[in-house]
């Protein structure tokens, strides 16, 4: 597991290919699935940073038991818009353009199925995002109602304003909706029509396997989001009453129409990192991946159940007592292939000799922090403790975990990991030590103090509060700080090495996948001849398998 | 204007064909062994059925919506004075009308697989007037409705769902002019081809919600 770094491959690349990987291609609409995927993760993080500083300043406030920094209408919009960008406008196309990048160069394709329609995708996403921060703009300010935006709060909004802040997030949220299902209907052909030879579904990596499964969920769960969206834009703005319980609508629907999207919209995010686990781990363990075809069928089988949890959202919304038991049962049952993954994994790095290179450590740490989040999952599912503990921050510190410390440490581990693919560059190895260990201390430092708050009584969505809680708030707050500061030596690290790193070979990792076969960046049509795929995706160690790498022919000439 | 259109079969569809029908386009565009990315045809009939899925996942969360609130309010559904979308003759005739269509625009597009550009331009011109009939039909109705958008629960759902299925006529009446249109175009056969089919699925599956959306709205009476 070495740097290795050879001055040939650069000669040995087509002259063409230094051209065509000119920076400005990135800003121009560009039908190139790789170009696209940059566009996609370089666009999200940005608003992961907004995002962030929104955050930043929720904590800020949470610090002291008054509310003295924000007003409230202020604190409102902040945490709306702060939980709105995380999920639609970082995590979710953050996936996506990930996706974009690697699922055809793992598949051995050319392009994804339909490129114009991958390159409208994207093109939607940043004009939408920035209408929806334009709305702080406004002079009522942002949606304030959540990210849930549940009526007939999200209809309480001052009359003669026909353009205001709640309409504004409806807009935006069905702009990028529309970005995300039309990105599904590419993901979904691309996978049953793009492999190469000798790719059955059985030969995919655990990667693919999940970008299927959680774009399969955006295709069947994400219209009902849109439905409803569209349902409460006509009661806001065209007098319907769908939703308004004074004149006889139901908002309890929409809470249905929303959670059928809104909780398998967790797995949306979910599952690409549990993939990215699937690919990091074995690579950094020299193990083939434990139960590939378990964990392959989990990640289906992980889509299948969380169609049907939704209500476990609504144990509280006068849900009746059969109903909260039947979705008891299928919460829970969740857990059945997502315990499949995790113990495949923890299979995977037994007994074996751990490279604890940077992306090892966030995929390690990610995995770990997994088990947190996942079992404060499960206990959130019994109907009992969900009662007691519901609308406090013990919920916020169970999704947390889950969004931040598992999914957001996964696409960190997949930067690093696939970085010298993507760049054809080194990253710095000390400096993303430093990121790693920044971030996991100030995550956990971070949200662990929010499941003691919750189990105490601190409610959720508040700007100020007993003081009691002060203690575990000021730690909380803290640790948001310190994790605010670790994305400095990242950005400093990309930056970086993509203008000074030292050229990387093709395969650093020396990392079986299909998509480590061809040049570091890959040329414009990924491979010089489509590959014949005849092994299994992870045979890391199997002699039968073994390859010498075209530049380790370099080294050895040498 | 059939220059350049060379005949493959003449004989009208058998039977066997029609039976086979499902069997065969699922063995045609569900590629599970995988590797036919030159396929462009089944490629992007694919992704329009997988897309056509998406959307009638809308359709199915306003019918939700419907059918929750309709159980809910069933006293007090229709406001004082207001009976409601009736089930007339004229709407019937309306609904009779789109139906059949799906009849004319199927064969319409095997013409064109067997190279008869004649007949099919014929079929879809007469698709294309039963759908206009169809969205002037609706107008027709709307405008003679003792209700409005905002008339209570009832008016809420009929307009927006009958509103949201007209745009997808409308867009399908689009469609089938801009396919006409090509048609007349030299040299137009292998690139209005794919069109031609997703514009027929796309008209199936808009018939299709119709038949849900008139059982609902006008059969189903408290």
């Amino acid at each position: 597991m070495t740097h290795d770094s050879s001055e040939n491959i650069t000669e040995d690349r087509e002259p063409q290919n230094e051209s065509e990987n000119n920076w400005r291609r990135y800003f121009s609409f560009s039908t190139d699935h790789k170009v696209i995927g940059v566009q996609y993760m370089v666009t999200t993080f940005i608003f992961f940073l907004i995002g962030g500083l929104l955050a930043m300043l929720i904590r800020a406030e949470l610090i002291t038991p008054q509310s003295n920094v924000l007003d409230r209408p202020l604190y409102n919009g902040l945490f709306t818009l702060h939980g709105t960008i995380m999920i639609f406008l970082w995590i979710i196309p953050f996936n996506a353009g990930i996706s974009n990048y690697l699922v055809p160069l793992m598949l051995g394709a050319r392009d994804m199925a339909f490129p114009l329609l991958n390159a409208i995708s994207f093109w939607i996403l940043p004009p939408s995002g920035i209408l929806l921060i334009s709305s702080f703009l406004l002079p009522n300010g942002t949606a304030q109602s959540g990210w849930w935006s549940y009526p007939p709060i999200s209809l309480q909004i001052p009359p003669g304003q026909p353009i205001n802040g709640e309409f504004i997030w409806i807009v935006s949220i069905v702009l990028i909706g529309i970005s995300s299902i039309m990105g599904a209907v590419n993901f979904v052909t691309t996978i049953f029509w793009m492999r190469a030879p000798g790719m059955t579904f059985f030969r995919m990596p655990v990667f693919v396997w999940s970008v299927l499964s959680a774009q399969l969920l955006q295709l069947i769960n994400l219209p009902s989001l849109t439905g409803a969206l569209i349902l409460l834009l006509f009661d806001l703005s065209f007098g319907t009453q769908f939703f308004k319980p004074l004149e006889n609508g139901d908002p309890i629907i929409y809470q249905h129409l929303f959670w059928f999207y809104s909780h398998p919209a967790v797995y949306i995010m979910a599952l690409p990192a549990f993939g990215i686990f699937a690919e990091v781990l074995p690579a950094f363990s020299r193990n083939p991946l434990f139960g590939y075809r378990s964990l392959a069928v989990a990640s289906l089988g992980i889509a299948v159940v969380s169609i049907f949890v939704w209500v476990h959202h609504m144990f509280t919304s006068a849900t009746p007592s059969w109903m909260r038991i039947l979705f008891m049962f299928t919460s829970m049952l969740v857990a059945v292939p997502t315990g499949v993954k995790a113990f495949g994994w923890t299979a995977t790095v037994w007994k074996s000799k751990l490279h604890l290179e940077t992306p090892m450590l966030f995929a390690m740490g990610g995995a770990a922090m997994f088990l947190l989040g996942g079992v404060t999952g499960v206990m959130l599912a019994a109907v009992p403790f969900d009662i007691h503990v519901h609308n406090t921050y013990f919920v916020v510190g169970h999704f947390h975990y889950i969004v931040f410390n598992t999914i957001t440490m996964a696409i960190f581990a997949a930067i690093y990991y696939w970085f010298p693919k993507i760049t054809g560059r080194m990253y710095a190895e000390g400096w993303g030590k430093v990121h790693f260990w920044l971030t996991f201390i100030g995550a956990n430092l971070t949200f662990f103090p929010m499941l003691p708050l919750g189990l105490q009584g601190m409610v959720r969505r508040i700007s100020s509060y007993d003081p009691r809680y002060q203690g575990w708030n000021v730690i909380a707050s803290l640790g948001g700080f310190l994790l605010g500061v670790s994305i400095l030596p990242f950005i400093a690290n990309m930056i970086g090495s993509l203008l000074y790193g030292q050229r990387a070979v093709n395969n650093p990792w020396h990392a079986t996948g299909l998509e480590w076969q061809t040049t570091s960046p890959p040329p414009r049509d990924n491979f010089e001849e489509i590959p014949v795929v005849k092994r299994p995706p992870y045979d890391y160690g199997d002699p039968k398998y073994s390859v010498i790498e075209p530049s380790d022919y370099h080294q050895g000439e040498k | 204007m059939n220059r350049g259109v060379i005949h493959v079969d003449e004989s009208p569809i058998p039977l066997e064909r029609w039976r086979r029908y499902l069997p065969n386009w699922l063995k045609r565009y569900l590629p599970v062994r995988g590797g036919r990315a030159e396929d462009h045809h089944g490629k992007a009939i694919f992704g329009f059925t997988v897309f056509l899925l998406s959307e009638s996942i809308v359709f199915l969360s306003f019918i939700f919506t419907y059918v929750g609130l309709r159980l809910t309010h069933s006293e007090n559904w229709l406001p004082p004075g207001i009976s409601g979308p009736e089930l007339s003759n004229f709407v019937i005739i309306n609904t009779i009308v789109l139906l059949s269509s799906s009849f004319v625009i199927q064969p319409a597009e095997n013409a064109l697989k067997h190279h008869r550009l004649n007949k099919f331009r014929w079929l879809w011109l007469m698709t294309i007037c039963m759908g206009t009939y169809f969205l002037i039909g609706q107008g027709i109705e709307w405008s003679n409705l003792d209700f409005g958008l905002s008339t209570g629960l009832v008016g809420s759902t009929f307009y927006v769902l009958t509103g949201f299925h007209g745009l997808h006529v409308l867009t399908g009446v689009i469609l089938q002019i801009t396919m006409l249109v090509r048609s007349f175009r030299r040299g137009n056969y292998e690139k209005g081809h794919f069109g031609v089919s997703a514009t027929t699925l796309f008209w199936h599956f808009v018939d299709i919600v119709w038949v849900f959306l008139f059982s609902l709205l006008y059969i189903w009476q408290a």
